[in-house]
């Protein structure tokens, strides 16, 4: 095992390669826990000596800002910044990415400068380096990405997460609106955490029945919001026989082998 | 005397046009400072690209070949507008000619071509708009004003291209009949000729005229008539996709004037080290408490719909356009504009932006995805206009929806959305970490 909490890094006076910022959707949601944890198998497979804040990380301030309150963000914000700053973090990677953005393009601004990966980006860096040895095999699945919002459109990151489908032998299709015109899952700018506007339709369900047109054996995701938004999408739509929904380091980790402890 | 005539109709429609653009900008001036980037060559280039090439225009390619033909026809045709004005002034005909020799052929060639592109161009619109009915043009926001400016402008295009075919075919029937000097080749214009041949002398001397004074009359009208229209994009796209932001579209930034109060609250900071004014108002209630740049946006939009279109709430039925908050924020410019114009100054008139225009279940429809930011041609920010005026709802008016204070509170006591003890936050990884 070469992960701890950065407290007991510090205590040993060492420092990890790596903070992993969790987010709050994989500390306390159930299927987000799940991505977390292949996530940091496939960091220890790959040898990464990694750490989390544990107790000492906080919301980001993503939803506060976006829902118009920018006095609670910056509180949340100069607070994370100050731990960062305490355990001389530099790089970090974030599973949400949510927490990706904000960390990467809006802690600067308050004094917070970090090299700050998506898990996508990290993963690709990985294989890239050869700390992360792909198998001969071949995953033959039906696969569609679902772009998150704040990986591609706000951040253009469009191919790591492709790289990877790639990289375990899936046939990658695109849906009609995919990478700069892909469609939101319905759950950001604090969407996630409110009722909907009256309409016709809730707009997961609108994604949703796109994504299942093109007959995936998986939905692709890359966002543990994006994950709650089209697995109920899915279940609306009783598809849940046919098609997984999946974070990207969950298909990687299962065609690696690293099965859960 | 027509010299005259025609010297002090220009002037007038010059000074008349000069006079309302600098109403324009003192009303875009009311918005407050924003930040934009101080690199002249990345902004250039953003601007060539966007403005100059319209890179954007080829997500939608046919509106980008149509939109094409009448942009190059615009440009191509001031050169022979140029000359107008200038036999208008001198009281010669077709000045340039000798000057330019066999350039000037290729001139009268082209200029044709595209004459011909843009009435092709602009029946392909008006087909689209109006008989096709295409949904973008023809949601809550587009109706009354909106359609009827934009009808107006592709007619007055129409009109002004036949003008010109018509002024050109009976000079070329003159010329072959020797009232007027040879110059010039014609190949389009040419067709219309046997609608003419009829006429006697004066009377084509007559339609060649009246069809110049058509022409020269109908432009500078439609000059005029920019600043009030959708159609001030021809103009303003260029400041804009300048001045657009160059960070990554998911970036927003935090007030400024914010982070001491908080630095202080939370004891980073020395207690009184920062200033103990009262912080100015918080997020935008009217217009001019947003950004300059967010009241140059407004003005730079053609209504063409590309961000409601891709919007997801819209999509799926909400109340929120992003093309109606650029709208709105124009409507509330237009009569602010207005009092401007008959007052000479601006003074609060008890309406505003938020309220009056623009409702708060509008603006909670927003997922913040930026599809219609990604969509725009001339890099116009809806989102940002959105975010300040939630920013003012939730900041000053406190007039969160519920369970956005729930939001609120879980993210003060808990540092999570969710009300879980942040003690548990490791609890995922237990099997997984060294101690």
């Amino acid at each position: 095992m070469a992960g701890k909490l950065l407290s007991t890094w510090a205590a040993a006076s060492e420092k990890p390669e790596i903070l992993y910022w969790v987010g709050c959707a994989a500390s306390f949601d159930d299927r987000a826990q799940r991505v977390a944890q292949a996530f940091v198998r496939l960091l220890e497979a790959a040898g990464v000596r990694w750490g989390i804040l544990g107790s000492e990380e906080t919301c980001t301030g993503d939803p506060a800002k976006r829902a118009g309150n920018d006095f609670l963000f910056q509180m949340l914000a100069l607070q994370n910044i100050q731990t960062l700053k305490n355990y001389e973090v530099q790089e970090i990677v974030a599973t949400c990415p949510h927490c990706f953005n904000t960390l990467k393009n809006e802690y600067p601004q308050l004094g917070g400068n970090f090299k700050v990966w998506h898990h996508s980006q990290y993963l690709v860096k990985l294989i890239r380096e050869g700390r992360l040895r792909l198998t001969q095999d071949r995953k033959k699945e039906r696969v569609v990405f679902h772009d998150p919002c704040y990986l591609g459109r706000a951040n253009g990151e469009y191919e790591a997460p492709r790289f990877l489908l790639r990289a375990v032998g899936m046939s990658a299709i695109e849906s009609p609106r995919s990478k700069d015109f892909s469609l939101c899952c319905g759950a950001g700018g604090a969407q996630m955490f409110k009722e909907p506007e009256p309409g016709r339709k809730d707009i997961n369900i609108e994604r949703t029945e796109e994504l299942l047109s093109l007959s995936p054996q998986t939905i692709a995701v890359g966002c543990p919001f994006c994950m709650t938004m089209i697995t109920d999408g899915v279940k609306h739509l009783g598809a849940t026989d046919k098609t997984r929904v999946r974070d990207i380091a969950e298909i990687l980790a299962e065609y690696l082998g690293l099965s859960e402890t | 005397m027509s010299q005259v005539v025609f010297g002090v109709v220009l002037g007038v429609s010059i000074l008349v046009f000069a006079y309302h653009v600098k109403l324009l900008r003192r009303t875009i001036l009311l918005g407050r400072e924003a930040s934009v980037s101080s690199s002249f060559s990345q902004s250039f280039r953003q601007m060539l690209k966007y403005a100059l090439l319209q890179a954007r225009m080829l997500d939608r390619p046919v509106a980008a070949i149509a939109h094409w033909a009448i942009y190059v026809g615009f440009l191509v045709v001031n050169i022979e507008v140029v000359e107008i004005l200038l036999d208008g002034l001198t009281g010669e005909h077709r000045i340039l000619a000798p000057y330019l020799g066999g350039f000037y052929d290729a001139v009268m060639v082209i200029s044709e071509v595209f004459m011909v592109l843009v009435f092709i161009a602009a029946v392909v619109f008006l087909w689209r708009r109006n008989v096709l009915r295409l949904p973008r043009f023809h949601t809550a926001e587009m109706r009354g004003w909106p359609p009827l400016d934009a009808n107006i402008i592709l007619w007055t295009e129409i009109a002004l291209v036949l003008a010109l075919l018509i002024m050109n075919a009976s000079e070329q029937l003159l010329q072959e009949r020797g009232i007027y000097r040879r110059v010039g080749t014609f190949p389009i214009s040419q067709w219309l000729m046997p609608i003419l041949e009829r006429m006697d002398n004066p009377t084509l001397i007559g339609v060649e005229r009246a069809a110049w004074w058509i022409h020269i009359l109908g432009i500078l009208a439609f000059l005029n008539y920019i600043p009030f229209s959708k159609h001030l994009h021809i103009f303003l796209s260029f400041p804009n996709t300048y001045y657009a932001s160059l960070e990554p579209s998911g970036k927003l930034s935090s007030l400024p004037q914010l982070t001491p109060v908080v630095a202080e609250a939370l004891g980073l900071v020395e207690t009184n080290s920062t200033s103990s004014e009262a912080p100015s108002s918080l997020g935008a209630k009217d217009v001019t408490d947003l950004t300059w740049k967010n009241l140059l946006d407004a003005y730079s939009c053609t209504e063409c719909g590309r961000c409601t279109a891709v919007c997801p709430a819209h999509i799926t039925g909400k109340k929120l356009s992003p093309r109606k908050i650029m709208m709105d924020t124009r409507d509330r410019l237009e009569e602010i504009k207005r009092q401007l114009y008959k007052k000479g100054k601006w003074e609060p008139d008890g309406k505003a932006l938020l309220g009056d225009y623009i409702t708060p279940e509008e603006l909670w429809a927003c997922t913040t995805c930026n599809a219609c930011v990604r969509a725009c041609p001339v890099l116009i920010n809806p989102v940002s206009i959105i975010l300040q005026l939630r920013q003012y709802l939730v900041m000053e008016a406190s007039q969160a929806p519920e369970t956005i204070n729930v939001l609120f509170n879980n993210l003060e006591n808990n540092g999570s959305p969710w009300a879980f003890p942040s003690a548990d936050r490791g609890k995922w990884a237990e099997k997984l970490l060294e101690s």
